[in-house]
């Protein structure tokens, strides 16, 4: 079995409205000098068989086609 | 023999009931289409309705994209089938790739719901030519991921092919840019629209009838056609 980690951000021209609500909550509580937050998603994918170049384009494949949104979003995929 | 248009419910869809009341109140015939089915059962316009599809997961639309029926409409769509996409649906048409851009949390990441008044900016698309260019209108909005985002390309091209349907006026509720309310494809069949008309369609329960435009023109193509 193999485990690969994709993780979806949104692009930096996008405006992060959800990290941004992050950063402003950090310093109320007490956290200084946070400059920046970016939120974004963590995919945990298990597929049958070895970590593989087939089974590397197989989960870029899941990532370009339902995981990311390209119009919005970047991924980065690495097995683990 | 009246018109007869879609309506397509997926898990988690609110508004196809009002969508269809809409349709019924423009002398069209609401057909029901369930999303895991594989026909359009010949239908001359689809409307995606307002609502949660799959809970949202994931991206608001991003799962219903996928739908058996997606699929059909996706090819409909492109050989010009009219289609309106509402909230919802507009985040559906979006991830399909049948409108371009994407929409994404709230600027004020509220839940947004009022009485939105807009302007139509496009009268000639399928569901608007009961418009006047410029007319102003209220329509209630209500979403949690409405704002629009493109690249400034695709904005570019949106204004000056003239594809901006509605856009804001007084407020911009979600963050949009442009203050983009709704946009058609090139073709102007398919059109995007996160405010809800099928909600201001009759006296009692609207804020106003003025959302019963974008149902009556469809209706009227069909019929002429």
């Amino acid at each position: 079995m193999a485990r690969f980690i994709v993780e979806v951000m949104l692009k930096p021209e996008i405006l992060d409205s959800q990290g941004q609500a992050v950063a402003r909550a950090l310093p109320r509580l007490g956290f200084e000098g946070v400059t920046q937050v970016r939120q974004g998603k963590r995919f945990e994918i298990e597929v049958d068989g070895p970590a593989d170049e087939a089974a590397t384009e197989r989960v870029r494949k899941m990532a370009e086609t339902l995981l990311a949104n390209p119009v919005i979003e970047t991924f980065e995929l690495r097995a683990e | 023999m009246s018109a007869r248009v879609g309506v397509i419910t997926f898990p988690g869809s609110l508004d196809d009931r009002d969508a269809a009341r809409a349709v019924r109140l423009a002398d069209a015939e609401p057909v029901s289409l369930w999303h895991a089915e594989g026909d359009l059962l010949g239908v001359d316009a689809v409307i995606l309705p307002g609502g949660f599809s799959y809970g949202d997961y994931l991206r608001a639309g991003a799962i219903a994209r996928f739908a058996p029926l997606m699929e059909k409409l996706v090819a409909a769509a492109r050989d010009g089938l009219p289609v309106l996409g509402i909230c919802n649906g507009f985040q559906v048409l979006c991830e399909s790739h049948l409108l371009p851009g994407a929409l994404t949390r709230n600027t004020g990441l509220h839940f947004v719901c009022r009485a939105q008044r807009l302007r139509i900016e496009n009268a000639e698309t399928a569901w608007t030519t009961d418009y006047e260019e410029g007319q102003e209108v209220v329509i209630p909005v209500k979403n949690m991921d409405g704002c629009y985002v493109a690249d400034p390309e695709t904005l570019d091209e949106l204004e000056s092919s003239g594809r901006i349907v509605a856009r804001y006026l007084d407020v911009n509720p979600n963050g949009s840019l442009n203050d983009i309310a709704g946009i058609c494809n090139e073709a102007g069949n398919v059109v995007g629209l996160m405010p809800h008309p099928e909600h201001a369609v009759e006296a009692l329960t609207g804020t106003s009838t003025e959302g019963l435009g974008f149902f009556t023109s469809v209706v009227k193509k069909l019929v002429a056609a």
